[in-house]
């Protein structure tokens, strides 16, 4: 089988200007973090993100990097809304398509499934529609004629996934309580690169989780980053919880420019994944 | 043995959030917030015992197991990860009890930006699963914030449609929407009338109509003979109190 590892910074330098991302995980839950701080010290810009919303979307916006947000939410959790996504929002900093949080597994859904739109009942009287002026309805072809609003395939140029675990040809295992929808954005893009906390042997897949935590398919994977503590300070269960006490540090810059930059050239300008484990280490 | 009458305010609502459940029988109890947690275990616990409900992360557990308690024992009867609790949602088998950060005489609910969407004074929750919800089935509100305003002449933004937009959507897009009750800190709410505006249904122990008038931005239907919200039985209050939330992580909810 092909030998997909690479570095964070290999992942990087694939992405463009302009791309349609893909992030996996939800809210504050197993984010690939150590590849999202590489975008963050990357030269990327302009790009549109697409993701159930934590701090990837709120550490792109403080860093200038987004220039759309497409989501359900964006929530650290344990601390319900996401401080610098909210600011970037007041202040109009970035574009956004806020969508119903079901309706958006569906645009997942359907690029997924190569089909243009999938059709729902979600939107239709509430201000989604008028929030997003080009989403349309569709009316069914039976004899029912009901209409529905047809959710549009997230074409996704690239997707970033953490996984527990995965071989080095890119098949990767979720070991907690929920995949969410990664499989769903590693099938709608068209490149999907999987950071995971521990790279084992393909015969050793099912040492640590029976059968069915097997939910990422090598053939939809293209590069595979062994990130051990890639997800924190979002939670990666069963390896390890949310770093509490790092996510309240991070919350807490959003109302003080002086801590944001300490906490950027602390954490985020470190220039390796490994850098950032012994800053963290180093924490008082 | 407590008694009845040293019932609190929060321990009211949990009872008028249980009540929001009572009829519904077998699907998934899905409160959010505290209050509603509380209350949809206690609705459980006494006259909805098929109910089933998560545990907010993935899965139902069957015992009446506390909240405020991180590792309090759990039967665990299912997994619902969250792509399910959509697949439910669309099912119809669920009634949700979401927080409004506003509601306006229709029962149309704002959780997602206060100002402007295109740039908001505030920029809120989103629209999370609200739109979802109420086009297929039962919602009700916690609101533990009685006032103008929160209880608005026209919300900033519609998440969660209420009876004038479903009413203008029409049939078949409007079977399955219901908004059963909003329950506040000062009464019980519903859209019981002739029209779906919003009437009082009770008003909690110690509060006059005038106080809530004063605090509703818009006018409430049918405002004459109020009915007082129920009291806690003793085995509801000994559940509350003992069982479903022993640290009183509810009140936390009362600023």
């Amino acid at each position: 089988m092909v030998d997909k590892r690479m570095t964070e910074d290999e992942v990087i330098s694939e992405l463009k200007d302009g791309m349609t991302i893909g992030i996996g995980g939800w809210g504050s839950r197993r984010k690939p973090m150590s590849l999202v701080r590489a975008i963050l010290r990357s030269d990327l810009k302009d790009l549109t993100v697409v993701a159930y919303g934590g701090p990837d979307i709120g550490l792109l916006c403080a860093a200038g990097k987004l220039r759309r947000a497409v989501y359900g939410f964006v929530s650290l959790d344990t601390i319900p809304l996401e401080p610098h996504f909210r600011q970037a929002r007041q202040s109009g900093a970035i574009e956004f398509t806020e969508l119903d949080e079901g309706a958006f597994y569906l645009g997942l859904l359907a690029a997924a499934h190569r089909v243009p739109f999938y059709p729902t009942r979600a939107g239709l009287g509430s201000d989604m529609l008028i929030m997003n002026p080009e989403l349309r309805t569709v009316t069914s072809p039976y004899d029912d004629g009901e209409e529905l609003v047809a959710i549009p395939a997230f074409k996704l140029d690239a997707a970033l996934i953490h996984m527990n675990r995965a071989d080095a040809a890119g098949n990767g295992q979720f070991l907690g309580p929920d995949l969410y929808f990664d499989d769903l954005f590693a099938m709608a893009a068209d490149k999907t690169y999987l950071s995971t906390e521990k790279i084992v042997p393909t015969e050793n897949l099912l040492d640590e989780g029976p059968v069915h935590t097997l939910r990422i398919q090598r053939i939809f994977t293209d590069g595979v980053v062994e990130a051990p503590h890639g997800a924190h300070f979002t939670e990666c269960p069963p390896d390890y919880g949310r770093d509490e006490a790092f996510q309240r540090e991070y919350a807490a810059t959003a109302r003080d420019p002086e801590a944001w930059e300490a906490f950027r050239s602390t954490y985020l300008d470190a220039s390796s994944h490994e850098d950032y484990l012994k800053a963290l280490e180093a924490r008082s | 043995m407590s008694t009845p009458a040293e019932a609190t305010i929060d321990e009211i609502c949990v009872v008028a959030c249980a009540e929001a459940f009572r009829g519904d029988g077998e699907i998934l109890c899905n409160p959010i917030g505290t209050v509603p947690f509380v209350g949809g275990r206690l609705a459980r616990a006494t006259f909805e015992p098929d109910l089933v409900y998560t545990d907010t992360v993935s899965v139902l557990p069957a015992n009446n197991f506390p909240v405020g308690v991180p590792d309090a024992p759990k039967v665990v009867e299912s997994w619902v990860p969250y792509r399910t609790v959509f697949d439910i949602v669309w099912s119809g088998k669920r009634h949700v009890m979401m927080g409004a950060s506003q509601i306006d005489q229709w029962g149309n609910q704002n959780i997602a930006a206060i100002g402007d969407f295109r740039q908001p004074k505030a920029q809120l929750l989103g629209l999370r699963g609200a739109p979802g919800n109420l086009v297929n089935h039962t919602t009700s509100y916690w609101m533990p914030n009685h006032s103008t305003r929160s209880f608005v002449a026209s919300v900033d933004v519609v998440s969660g449609p209420g009876y004038d937009r479903m009413r203008e959507l029409g049939a078949p897009s409007n079977r399955y929407h219901e908004v059963r009750r909003v329950v506040s800190n000062l009464g019980v709410f519903d859209f019981q009338t002739d029209d779906n505006r919003m009437r009082i249904a009770s008003i909690h122990p110690g509060v006059t109509v005038d106080q809530v008038v004063e605090a509703t931005a818009f006018e409430l239907a049918e405002i004459d003979d109020v009915a007082e919200t129920r009291l806690p039985t003793d085995e509801e209050l000994h559940l509350i109190r003992e069982v479903l939330d022993p640290t009183g992580a509810r009140k936390a909810e009362f600023r």
